[in-house]
């Protein structure tokens, strides 16, 4: 039996592949890489639609998945393979080894199938006595090595050329030189053998066509080719989610497929086969095997090979019965969400999934390989939303994510930590209290001094107000201490409302449009950064009653009464529960927020945190079912947006009121696009937009979409990860030479202020708000 | 897109996926094409080939000393020279050629030589794949049949991901438009 691997041993893992830097510098350059020819690929297209087609056939193949599969059947049949339907991945493998031994084929070559990985086909085959060659380079390569591939279609890009060098001299008992032009002729003179002596070929399929019978392989050094054309049997392993009613859906998925993956326009072979295909080499093995071969008359089979098409089910058919998981049959396996992640990035493949890499291969693993294999990897997500935005399917891969937590610890217990986490968040006062107390309990631990010139946290109400954590609690360990960590206030800021809301001019005049506003604060701007809030309601406060431009035109109104409101029975948004897989929590907290904001009347709720944004405006009403709830989150948006386009502002206000009153001058100022914010909500001009106006200096830094690695609860429970994700991140604000860095997320403040400040890096960090606001 | 735009949207995608585009007025002239790519002693295949094209290429390979096999290639899998194929279509938006092999020797001519030449017709040139649709299912609903979209010569980026050309398949491809 195999150990299980604990999240101890799995933090190891993730140790091991932080400290190789082949693989950490292999891995970024490959990401900035794909993101360029991903661009270039799609160059033209009308990348949206195309997916959201992609994504239509797909999800209609898997309704009609039992009727393709009867049609394939039939039309299959007819043409003289044999089709078998295996219900488990065992099943699959006795198939396959039975095929072997009835047409007495000792030597098996592969094409790349990750389905063959999904079933241990190898393992299965040698255990029978059988010799397997894979064919592809890089699959070869991995199986020499005895591993998995770490990529779905680049499954050695682990690996540098030294290592791949001396692996081949092993093989061929000769020094070989590490250039790679040269090996990959080792791999041409070394496989063709394998391919002539070949008794038996095995590929995957891309696409299981019903109409026609035939399948699509989709590949680029051409070894499927001669695996499907050389052996006299032909075996194909595919899972059932593969098959499509027409060669047109193929062709379609075909589009998308090379450019998401590799960025290629398309691959070198496409390769469509129906039914056995002419065979000229010896027949005298076996030929025809006794395998039910009796339907077919002998003259249908003469001088053609003997082809198997085995359809694996292996958990497909109770995968798409599900009205929510169904999706991720949509899947067309290009690896674009192993491309995209910034975790896979830091770590590899092989320590960002079990078979299947990537963030697919996080929500498959349960399905396919078990809860046992898919616990430790399910948490390893920043939830930045990267995968969804290139999912070549439309899969809504991070909520699925997170589904798959949940399901997995209400299937197996849910751990201390977590557990205790959703009852404390349940109960809204329970969960202040605890705040409070935490900013008394914090105080032997922090520090009320501004850290550096560069340390951009305001001085707060009084000179004792809590700063940071000098140094951090022992509930946390070294491994935390990457980032300088904010302390709790000792005012949150629904202490200090009451003040604000006196404070705030409520002009009732009655020539202007009037606009109710309801405030979400969110707990870490509640109880960390109040400032964050105070700021912003100032922004909008002056905007708004120093609107008098006849431009005004959403409310026919050229000025605006603004009302601002603070539920007080508001409480976190409930996305950390979700994170930690406490669903049930999160809906109950959902409901306390919808609830306390419904007897408002509001016309919009403003949050400065892009997290709870995105999360009140897209998954509450999922975790709430109603129109409330739809309601409320109809309303949400973001700070930035709400400034842009609902006030509207002429852009010389930001600007003349500003250069008199502007907190700062900056030389430049740059921006980092909070995940939730440009791909949670969409919103990715309106901060920009609000920066130019102020009249400073913008320059866009690289990556400015890229997750900065918080992600709230990832970077508790995956520290190291979270603090190379930000080292990278701050490098590239570093490298635009701005003085300040601003963002509008309170957890993207937190860790990327918290990380300037430990490293002493040469720019100040600020939300947004802080930026726009008067100097107080 | 009109015809012109598509034969010269082919050949700019063609080339950039590393296929060496060339145009013939007739059948014999692209025989002539192909042979020019050929040195002393090559030995190229070209099994498929009508009565009334085969001497014509048979008569150039006797010219200039190469030897022309027409069948049995799987004796040959340690690799020929030059494999000279038609294509049945070619797709302008990724210079792709659909080459219908259902005859092992067709196939194997395209797989195992060194050199891919195929000729097509300039009027089987296609804008997109989508567009074809029919003429593709109408070819791939055959039984037994065998037909291969090849975009270039093989390649991997298996190793530390630079591209590397030719790993199981032709080094090169010669792609020859016929005007005819």
């Amino acid at each position: 039996m195999e150990k299980l691997e604990t999240i101890k041993d799995y933090k190891n893992r993730i140790d091991n592949a932080l400290e190789n830097q082949f693989l950490r510098s292999a891995m970024d350059k490959f990401a900035i890489a794909y993101r360029e020819s991903r661009k270039n690929a799609f160059a033209g297209i009308d990348t949206d639609t195309l997916i959201a087609e992609v994504a239509e056939i797909k999800r209609n193949a898997i309704k009609n998945n039992d009727k393709l599969f009867e049609e394939f059947k039939s039309v299959a049949q007819k043409n003289g393979v044999h089709v078998h339907l295996a219900a488990t991945a065992n099943e699959a493998n006795e198939i396959i080894s039975k095929i072997a031994k009835d047409t007495g084929s000792q030597k098996i070559i592969k094409s790349k199938s990750m389905t063959a990985e999904e079933i241990h086909l190898n393992k299965w085959l040698e255990n029978e006595g059988l010799k397997v060659t894979e064919t592809d380079l890089g699959e070869w390569i991995v199986q020499l090595r005895h591993e998995g591939p770490s990529h779905m279609v680049m499954p050695a890009i682990h690996l540098s050329r030294f290592q791949v060098a001396e692996l081949f001299s092993g093989v061929t008992g000769k020094e070989q030189d590490a250039e790679i032009e040269r090996l990959v002729k080792v791999a041409r003179k070394e496989l063709r053998e394998k391919f002539v002596e070949a008794d038996m070929g095995i590929t995957g399929a891309n696409f299981v066509i019903a109409d026609t019978g035939t399948i699509g392989l989709v590949t680029n050094e051409g070894n499927a080719r001669l695996v499907t054309t050389l052996p006299k049997v032909h075996v194909v392993l595919a899972g059932i989610d593969k098959l499509l009613p027409t060669i047109k859906d193929a062709l379609t998925i075909a589009k998308v497929l090379p450019r998401n993956a590799t960025g290629q326009k398309l691959t070198s072979y496409v390769t469509w086969i129906t039914g056995p295909s002419e065979y000229l080499g010896d027949n005298s093995v076996n030929y025809p095997s006794q395998s039910s071969m009796s339907a077919l008359s002998p003259e249908s089979t003469f001088n053609k090979r003997e082809m198997h098409i085995v359809l694996l089910d292996n958990g497909r058919r109770k995968i798409a019965s599900d009205p929510d998981f169904s999706q991720i049959l949509q899947c067309v396996r290009c690896g674009a969400c192993a491309n995209v992640c910034p975790v896979y990035r830091m770590v590899g493949g092989h320590t960002l999934g079990y078979i299947y890499i990537g963030a697919i291969g996080l929500i498959t693993t349960y399905f396919f390989h078990g809860a046992k294999n898919a616990k430790n990897l399910v948490q390893n997500c920043t939830n930045c939303g990267a995968c969804k935005a290139v999912c070549a399917a439309g899969i809504d891969l991070p909520r699925l994510i997170k589904e798959v937590h949940t399901k997995i610890q209400d299937e197996h217990g849910h751990p201390l930590k977590s557990l205790m986490l959703g009852k404390v968040l349940r109960d809204r006062k329970m969960f202040h209290t605890l705040l409070r107390i935490a900013s008394v309990a914090q105080k032997p631990f922090i520090t009320t001094q501004n850290i550096s010139d560069k340390d951009s946290s305001p001085k707060r109400v009084s000179a004792e107000e809590p700063l940071y954590l000098r140094h951090l609690p022992l509930i946390f360990f070294k491994e935390h201490n990457f980032r300088t960590l904010p302390a709790i206030t000792k005012v949150p800021f629904r202490d200090r409302w009451k003040s604000v809301k006196a404070n705030t001019k409520q002009l009732k005049e009655t020539n202007k449009k009037s606009l109710k506003i309801g405030i979400f604060s969110g707990c870490v701007q509640d109880f960390v950064y109040p400032e964050q809030l105070e700021a912003g309601l100032k922004v909008i406060q002056r905007l708004s009653s120093n609107f008098n431009t006849d431009n005004y035109n959403e409310h026919n109104n050229k000025q605006l009464n603004i009302t601002l409101e603070f539920p007080m029975d508001q409480s976190c948004c409930g996305l950390p529960a979700l994170m930690m897989g406490e669903k049930d929590a999160a809906a109950d907290v959902a409901v306390q927020n919808v609830n306390a904001f419904s007897e408002y009347e509001l016309d919009y709720i403003v949050t400065l945190c892009a997290s709870c944004a995105s999360h009140l405006k897209h998954a509450v009403p999922k975790l709430v079912n109603n129109t409330v709830a739809k309601d409320f989150a109809d309303k949400v948006i973001p700070f930035s947006q709400f400034v842009n386009q609902v006030l509207s502002y002429e852009k010389q206000h930001i600007k003349k009121f500003d250069n008199n009153n502007l907190p700062l001058k900056y030389n430049k100022i740059t921006w980092h696009s909070p995940c939730h914010l440009c791909r949670g909500l969409g919103i990715k001009d309106d901060p920009k937009q609000l920066i130019k106006a102020t009249g400073n200096t913008f320059v866009q830094a690289k990556e400015e979409e890229t997750c900065c690695g918080f992600g709230g609860s990832f970077s508790a429970n995956f520290p190291a990860i979270s603090r190379e994700i930000l080292n990278r991140k701050l490098d590239d604000v570093e490298n635009t030479g701005a003085d300040l860095l601003v963002t509008e997320c309170p957890g993207c403040v937190m860790q990327l202020r918290g990380g300037a400040l430990n490293q002493n890096r040469k720019f100040k960090v600020v939300h947004l708000a802080e930026l726009l606001s008067v100097k107080s | 897109m009109n015809n012109i735009n598509i034969i010269s949207e082919f050949k700019e995608k063609a080339s950039l996926v590393s296929a060496v585009i060339h145009e013939a007025d007739t059948i014999e002239d692209s025989f002539r094409i192909a042979i020019s790519l050929c040195k002393k002693n090559f030995i190229i295949a070209s099994p498929q080939l009508d009565n009334s094209n085969l001497p014509l290429l048979e008569k150039l390979c006797i010219e200039n000393g190469i030897t022309l096999l027409k069948e049995n290639l799987r004796k040959y899998t340690n690799g020929i020279d030059m494999g000279i194929t038609f294509a049945d279509f070619g797709i302008a938006e990724t210079g792709t050629i659909v080459v219908s092999s259902d005859s092992e020797d067709k196939r194997l001519s395209t797989m195992i030589s060194e050199i891919h030449v195929a000729l097509l017709y300039k009027s089987n040139i296609r804008a997109t794949a989508l567009d074809m649709a029919d003429e593709l299912s109408a070819l791939t609903s055959r039984p037994s049949s065998y037909t291969a979209f090849i975009t270039g010569p093989s390649r991997t980026a298996d190793i530390e991901r630079v591209l590397a050309i030719g790993v199981h398949g032709p080094i090169a491809l010669h792609v020859i438009i016929i005007a005819a």
